[in-house]
């Protein structure tokens, strides 16, 4: 797709339901941002694909949402460039940069109706009153609430609320959709069916979609690709199955999914923990720490290669059971198991390790 | 029943002690009013005289005063929509850190007394004088200063029970531009402040006596003391139009105040 393409104004009525929306590449190319002394970006670059879903995950204070809102133009980036479908939009304001946005807060205008809180942005592109209130109804209709229209944000649940955002923000088309944190506010059984309705609507609609959590299980649940930060850095980019797979970094082993963190003597490409040589994701050489997935880590029989351990809790989670246990040295290792396999407070086990590739760091 | 608050009867004797001391004031200067000159019962002729065509001319200054008491309404009205609203805005959007600063200065006015706002105006006001001339609307600078307070308050609580930064914040996103966030996003969101703001600003400057005197302007206050010298019976008169005037504009600040809570089907 070319800019002159998309410079055209959309003349078809009816794109959001029958899903022909093209993705617009996004790309940060090495935004800095400082507040004052402090600076919370540090060169960030990120090639976001036409229609590819990519999640901002980290701590709070990583710099994720301060991303987010530059490339919104919410923020002005010290350094560097944000490009928006091949062109630099870092001078572009942010009501001119052709975005969708779902905030944090709830953040629908609390003296319209819900018909109108979507209405909202194609009135401001010069949409008439008739033909933007059917399209509202559209893009309502496309998160299930197209029968509240006439009612007020306050008369809603936050549930509800956000899914008006959500259609407020895609009604205009936008060339790409932003989510900062749109989930957090919400209760989880809301959370889990509007997180998932998000991605459903984002694959029809194939809009680039960048999404700003700091809850791991919903990142790895709806992106395409997850792009890891801390400290204004991103440790690492890859799909949901690398980064648990093949974490990069210790902190992203550390931040994706559980790990235990125990000690080891790591040689080349190899480590040794409780007398069991491990691959390593990355090459190291003496003492080390090695971050254990719970589910690489099993009951054994006497005998076997392995730690002797004394369990401290065991959680029924439904289809398995996770269970903490206190190793020899002290070390606290979490296990997954089938929940049939019982144990209790105070039982003497012993820890055999499966042969899969393990994350390694240098130990304090 | 509730320990905490008085019994029955100390209530009832708080609101008849409190309710007397507002009411015989009033009570007498509108039985005034109906006073013949002589003293010898009531009549309706002192305010029949203050609409008769006879008597226009001893009470001109009083409709002269009025005429230039609403002008200068209006004018502080707009002092506080489009000079005081706008800054407050960009404070809370932009410049947070000013807010308790901006805070003091604006309530500053409330703790310094008009006359001696006064000293302070006065040459600043004769140069007002040389390049805008001597109009009483200019008076409507001073008086942006003095309802400072009150409508800084009345909008500062609109401000702080929405959420400027988000909703502003998602009108750009959705493409607007900043004029058409503040008349179109912000204001309707702030409308019982800005309603509020704009009656009180009324209502004080229809009260206001000391600066327009010192000053030499002539306004409805000044009008008055002017013709009560002549006829008491009108400037008593006209002070309790003036005062159900002002009563009205509270019971309707009121009401829109209590708005919100109720709006289902506006």
């Amino acid at each position: 797709m070319t800019i002159a393409d998309r410079a055209l104004p959309r003349t078809s009525d009816n794109l959001l339901l029958s899903g022909s929306t093209d993705g617009t590449r996004v790309e940060f190319r090495s935004v800095v941002k400082d507040y004052g002394t402090n600076r919370v970006l540090h060169g960030v670059d990120l090639d976001i694909a036409p229609g590819e879903f990519v999640s901002l995950l980290g701590p709070s204070g990583c710099g994720k949402t301060t991303a987010l809102r530059v490339l919104a133009g919410l923020e002005r980036a010290t350094g560097g460039a944000v490009f928006l479908g091949n062109r630099d939009v870092s001078d572009v304001p942010t009501n001119k940069r052709d975005i969708g946005m779902v905030f944090q807060s709830y953040s629908l205008f609390p003296h319209l109706r819900v018909g109108e809180n979507t209405a909202f942005g194609l009135r401001r592109r010069g949409v008439g009153r008739a033909e933007a209130a059917r399209r509202a109804g559209d893009a309502l209709e496309l998160v299930g609430l197209d029968h509240l229209a006439d009612r007020y944000p306050h008369q809603l649940s936050g549930g509800q609320q956000q899914r008006v955002a959500l259609a407020r923000a895609l009604v205009t088309e936008p060339r790409v959709l932003l989510l900062d944190e749109p989930l957090s506010a919400l209760d989880a059984k809301v959370r889990v069916q509007l997180r998932d309705e998000i991605r459903r609507i984002q694959l029809r609609l194939g809009i680039t979609t960048v999404f700003v959590t700091h809850d791991q299980e919903e990142a790895l649940a709806v992106s395409d690709r997850i792009a890891v930060m801390d400290a204004g850095r991103i440790d690492q980019i890859g799909t949901p199955e690398e980064l648990y797979l093949r974490p990069a970094t210790p902190n992203v082993a550390a931040f994706v999914g559980l790990s235990s963190m125990v000690p080891g003597e790591a040689s080349g490409m190899s480590v040794r923990v409780w007398g069991v040589d491990l691959p390593t994701q990355t090459a190291a050489q003496g003492p080390v720490t090695v971050f254990l997935r719970p589910e690489n880590v099993r009951f054994a029989t006497d005998g076997q290669p392995g730690a002797d351990a004394v369990v401290q809790e065991s959680t029924f989670l439904g289809s398995f059971r996770r269970t903490l246990v206190r190793t020899d040295d002290g070390t606290l290792v979490r296990v997954q198991h089938p929940a049939g396999e019982r144990v209790e407070y105070g039982d003497a086990v012993r820890l055999a390790l499966a042969p899969e590739p393990v994350a390694v760091r240098p130990a304090d | 029943m509730n320990l905490l608050a008085p019994s029955r009867v100390t209530r009832w004797i708080i609101g008849i002690v409190v309710g007397l001391f507002f009411a015989v004031p009033i009570v007498s200067l509108v039985l005034f009013t109906f006073r013949r000159v002589d003293g010898t019962g009531y009549t309706l002729d002192h305010w029949t005289a203050l609409f008769s065509p006879a008597e226009s001319s001893v009470f001109q200054p009083i409709w002269v005063g009025l005429g230039n008491s609403l002008l200068l309404a209006v004018v502080t009205v707009a002092i506080v929509l489009f000079l005081l609203t706008p800054t407050m805005i960009l404070v809370a959007l932009r410049f947070p850190k000013l807010r308790s600063a901006f805070e003091f200065v604006a309530l500053l006015p409330i703790s310094i007394p008009a006359i001696v706002l006064v000293v302070g105006l006065a040459p600043i006001y004769l140069q007002i004088g040389r390049t805008l001339g001597t109009g009483a609307w200019t008076l409507a600078f001073a008086y942006g200063i003095t309802v400072l307070p009150f409508a800084y308050r009345s909008i500062q609580a609109s401000i702080d029970a929405v959420d400027v930064k988000t909703l502003t914040e998602a009108a750009r996103t959705l493409g607007s531009g900043w004029i058409t966030v503040v008349l179109r996003v912000l204001a309707p969101n702030l409308r019982q402040g800005l309603l509020a703001a704009s009656l009180i600003s009324v209502a004080v400057v229809l009260g206001e006596f000391t600066i327009a005197s010192l000053l030499n302007r002539q306004v409805l206050q000044t009008a008055l003391l002017v013709v009560q010298k002549t006829d008491g019976f009108a400037a008593a008169i006209v002070t309790i139009l003036a005062l159900a005037f002002a009563f009205v504009l509270l019971l309707i600040i009121g009401r829109v105040g209590r708005g919100r809570t109720g709006r289902t089907t506006p």
